[in-house]
């Protein structure tokens, strides 16, 4: 064996080992990227009996009377002593409340992420079209209107409902969200990507801007379609500012809101309640990642 | 602002008549595909802001009496939105740098050759399809007072910290915002490292360039503007953290927590519409100064390495 040879050799093991460790490292840490799901869910087939005693010592403070078995220390199981249901069935059959703040979340979220995408594919393509430095200065406004935090829109809309009157209705939530700046902003981007070329050739051949708007340029900008709906749809979920500041009545919050107040006497159906929350996300999660990773990817630099 | 309207009247009335050449006639079309967003925007955001800077330079809605910046010192000189300042700023401080170096690490990790690169990609970016309320639940038990943190390091020998209730909070609300935000970050460093030119790479390897050259040199020149880009995300999304608070403590949480989003929300309790304006128009101006900022970067280094 020559010299070459074994240095290459030597070399190709010190490789693989970086990898393996690597490997590791990074199996490690994304086991506690996923540590708090996993836990919700495992969770979740408690009986009650066993997440109060397991967990009854943190939420004891409240909680009342009755004689249960509490540990003093907390013991965070990965498998539950035995699986069960029983928490599922209370929530789908026996409380109707849950269902009904589930309802609220559904009812909130897919209007706006179809209205909002609806509007948004309108307004990107008359942005994306014939620039001029008006559109750009407008656009670049869009830009601060979306990077906002939502205590500072959350101001105007709230004042804006106060005016029209429809502060404390579900409406109060929709119209802001139909015109949120966010998802125009992304598809802009997605657009000005598609070659003028491509739709000038259909505009020579007497189309008109309607007919290379919803036969040309919509079919080619579907993949960004599904993948900005897909953000929209996390984001408005998730959302917990506006109904706090918009809806004053409890009854028209989404599961999100009510998830934190669930009272301490329900804390055994808290984690079914939230792994119940879970499952939509997760299946468009599931089924769209690689949509929600381009998505992510055009959002890198803001101009486009 | 008049020559504008006067042009677009001008255009209008050439419409009208037919005069105008198919090239004008499209651009007024794109028009009017922008206007059902336009008159939105317009009506919910861009509207009642003018509002909010009016509320903000008057005594009350009632008497409407202009004061000038007298808000805005109020709300500057009160301790509680000075408190919220200082925390989210503290915050700020901590949570974006960390937040940077530790994605673009995982996106440098997902580029080397490992193994189930894709089942990593997907676990970190799960936190970002989890909603915050189904975590929180988790996240007090393992940060509460008897929680399973404090067991571990008592395991060790270490005293006891009531997490969520002293100056600690704050590291507990910082490992909440990189679990949910490294996801994200790590995907924009991914697509911006993928996108360096392969030749000048290959070149470089040519030349005998060593690892660490390639990766100051070479790397990190050509992702610079999307490094801006990420800290100034990562910034305003800092900004955000307000929801994982909240849901975590409530309206009041420990001094150490309270941040400028509960300033505002508890002010929204009071409805106290000059203290709110002034805040909210104090927060406007320092978010677009940071995307101005983003901007005019952007604008400079894009040049640079496209050049």
């Amino acid at each position: 064996m020559n010299m070459l040879q074994k240095m290459y050799r030597k070399k190709r093991r010190i490789d693989n080992l970086k990898t393996a460790l690597v490997t590791i490292a990074a199996f490690a840490f994304a086991i506690i990227f996923l540590m708090p799901i996993i836990l919700t869910i495992t969770n979740s087939f408690m009986s009650s009996s066993e997440i109060n005693a397991n967990y009854g010592s943190i939420f004891a403070t409240t909680q009342k009377g009755g004689k249960i078995f509490i540990s003093k220390t907390v013991n965070l199981k990965f498998i539950p002593d035995m699986v069960t249901f029983a928490q599922y069935f209370t929530v789908l059959f026996k409380s109707p409340q849950y269902l009904l703040k589930f309802w609220n979340s559904i009812i909130y979220v897919v209007p706006i992420v179809g209205i909002q995408l609806g509007i948004a594919t309108l307004a990107a393509y008359g942005f994306s079209r014939y620039d001029s430095r008006v559109k750009r200065a407008i656009f670049f406004a869009y830009i601060i209107m979306m990077l906002m935090p939502y205590q500072v829109t959350l101001v105007p809309n709230f004042l804006v409902s106060k005016a029209i009157g429809i502060y404390g209705t579900r409406w109060s939530i929709w119209l802001p969200g139909f015109f949120s700046p966010f998802a125009v902003y992304l598809l802009t981007k997605f657009m000005r990507r598609i070659p003028t070329e491509v739709l000038e050739a259909a505009s020579i051949d007497g189309a008109d801007e309607w007919y290379i708007f919803s036969r040309i340029n919509m079919p080619l900008c579907k993949g960004g379609i599904a993948s900005i709906a897909i953000l929209v749809f996390f984001d408005y979920w998730n959302m917990v500012e506006q109904p706090l500041i918009l809806l004053g009545d409890p009854d028209l919050h989404p599961l999100s809101v009510f998830l934190s107040k669930i009272n301490t006497g329900e804390i055994s159906l808290a984690f079914a309640v939230a792994v119940i929350y879970l499952v939509p996300p997760l299946l468009i999660f599931l089924y769209g990642e690689d949509y929600l990773v381009e998505g992510i990817s055009y959002q890198g630099g803001i101009k486009g | 602002m008049f020559k504008f309207c006067a042009r677009v009247r001008r255009k209008i009335h050439r419409l009208f008549k037919g005069q105008l050449s198919s090239n004008e006639r499209k651009s007024l079309i794109s028009w009017l595909f922008l206007a059902p967003s336009l008159l939105g925007v317009m009506l919910f955001f861009v509207a009642p802001f003018g509002v909010v800077i009016y509320y903000s330079l008057i005594n009350n809605p009632i008497q409407k009496n202009f004061v000038g910046f007298a808000n805005y010192i109020n709300v500057w000189n009160n301790g509680a939105f000075k408190l919220a300042g200082i925390n989210t700023f503290k915050f700020s401080l901590v949570a974006v740098p960390l937040a940077v170096l530790l994605s673009l690490f995982l996106a440098a990790v997902m580029e080397s050759r490992i193994p189930f690169k894709s089942y990593f990609r997907s676990f970190f970016l799960s936190p970002l399809m989890v909603p915050t309320a189904s975590v929180v639940l988790i996240w007090q038990v393992m940060f509460h007072y008897n929680g399973l943190i404090n067991n571990f390091t008592a395991f060790f020998g270490a005293d006891k910290v009531d997490w969520l209730k002293s100056d600690k909070a704050q590291v507990v609300i910082i490992a909440l915002f990189l679990w949910k935000n490294l996801g994200y970050n790590m995907i924009l460093f991914m697509s911006a490292l993928a996108s360096i030119p392969k030749e000048l790479l290959e070149v470089a390897s040519l030349e005998n360039a060593s690892k660490f050259q390639v990766f100051w040199l070479i790397k990190v020149r050509y992702m610079s503007s999307s490094i801006l880009f990420v800290t100034i995300m990562s910034l305003i999304n800092s900004f955000k953290v307000f929801r994982e608070i909240y849901l975590m403590t409530g309206d009041y949480p420990v001094d150490s927590l309270y941040m400028l989003q509960h300033f505002m929300n508890n002010t929204f309790a009071s409805l106290d519409y000059q203290k709110l304006s002034a805040a909210a128009i104090i927060m406007f101006i320092v978010v677009t100064g940071l995307v101005y900022i983003m901007y005019a970067v952007e604008n400079y280094y894009g040049k640079d390495v496209e050049g």
